[in-house]
């Protein structure tokens, strides 16, 4: 027990640490870097909540894929970074204000949430003793939820077709293989016969 | 020492803050605006687990599946779009992208 809240607090601590640079940084590089860190420190603490499968899922679908896809945009977009960091500290004040109002009040609501005994008691789980995470959310996702499920498999198929859609790009000065005209072609398009009288030749 | 709910409740919570405060001081770079919005859906995950996690019920545990899922699909097409935008004016910063304005 006491373990694990020592390995909580230095995830949250990572984790916050982390979020606050991403922020912070000023090199966008950084600051996806720190994002990784972040999302890296929060997949352990889903692993002390017991959700080892999220936190793989996290692990390598969010830092392996998106946060990766982060990194290829901010190094491939040739941006004056410092430009646009201009005005950091006017909105300093006004950021931090909003910001601690709202933290402020989200640590009231969360420090006195007590939950009611009614929620807890119905146990719609299995013990972790006797079913992996992984196999009972298998078990519900795929039962209860497939429906969900496979909205979320559409939602990725439209990302997918929509970022394709978007950033690809046909140059107008490249010559293309037209497949369409080339199967269109006929013999009369192709092959012209010319009667040549003996002695003249062609023109 | 027990590491109750509330505790993890209050890490979402600063978590969640960051995030709108990122998007305050970088209200000029798409990039960081966009990270700040992965750092709220972060915060908004670790809130789903700890109470799925807590009240024994898997369901958090499939609603934090959907929001990675639309959160993936929320990148990739807001990165798509900036690369976009790129191309097209050469510069990213929010205070210029005024286009659809007329």
């Amino acid at each position: 027990m006491m373990l694990s809240a020592l390995f909580f607090y230095l995830f949250a601590v990572m984790c916050v640490g982390a979020a606050f640079m991403v922020v912070a940084a000023k090199n966008p590089v950084h600051a996806v870097l720190f994002l990784i860190l972040a999302f890296f420190n929060a997949a352990g603490l889903f692993v002390l909540l017991g959700a080892e499968f999220l936190a793989m899922i996290l692990v390598v679908v969010y830092v392996g894929a998106v946060l990766v896809l982060f990194l290829f945009v901010v190094m491939m977009l040739d941006v004056d970074f410092a430009e646009l960091r201009a005005g950091f500290l006017k909105y300093l004040s006004v950021g931090a204000t909003v910001g601690l109002l709202l933290l402020v009040e989200l640590v009231f609501v969360v420090g006195a949430w007590i939950t009611a005994p009614v929620l807890v008691s119905d146990l719609p789980t299995p013990p972790a003793a006797e079913v992996s995470n992984t196999q009972a959310l298998g078990e519900i996702l795929y039962t209860r939820y497939v429906y969900l499920f496979e909205a979320a498999g559409l939602i990725l198929l439209v990302a997918m077709i929509g970022a394709i859609v978007l950033t690809l790009h046909h140059k107008s000065d490249v010559r293309r293989q037209s497949i369409a005209a080339q199967v269109g072609r006929t013999r009369e398009m192709a092959v012209e016969v010319v009667e040549v009288e003996t002695g003249k030749g062609l023109k | 020492m027990i590491i109750g709910l509330s505790h993890y409740l209050t890490v979402a919570a600063i978590l969640f803050t960051i995030g709108i405060f990122g998007i305050f001081l970088n209200r000029k770079n798409v990039i960081v605006i966009l990270m700040s919005i992965e750092l709220m859906l972060l915060a908004v995950n670790i809130n789903l687990v700890a109470f799925s996690s807590f009240h024994n019920d898997l369901v958090g545990q499939v609603f934090t599946l959907i929001v990675l899922t639309v959160a993936a699909a929320e990148a990739a097409i807001g990165l798509a779009i900036i690369v976009v935008y790129f191309r097209n004016r050469g510069t990213i910063d929010v205070a210029e992208i005024d286009l659809l304005k007329g």
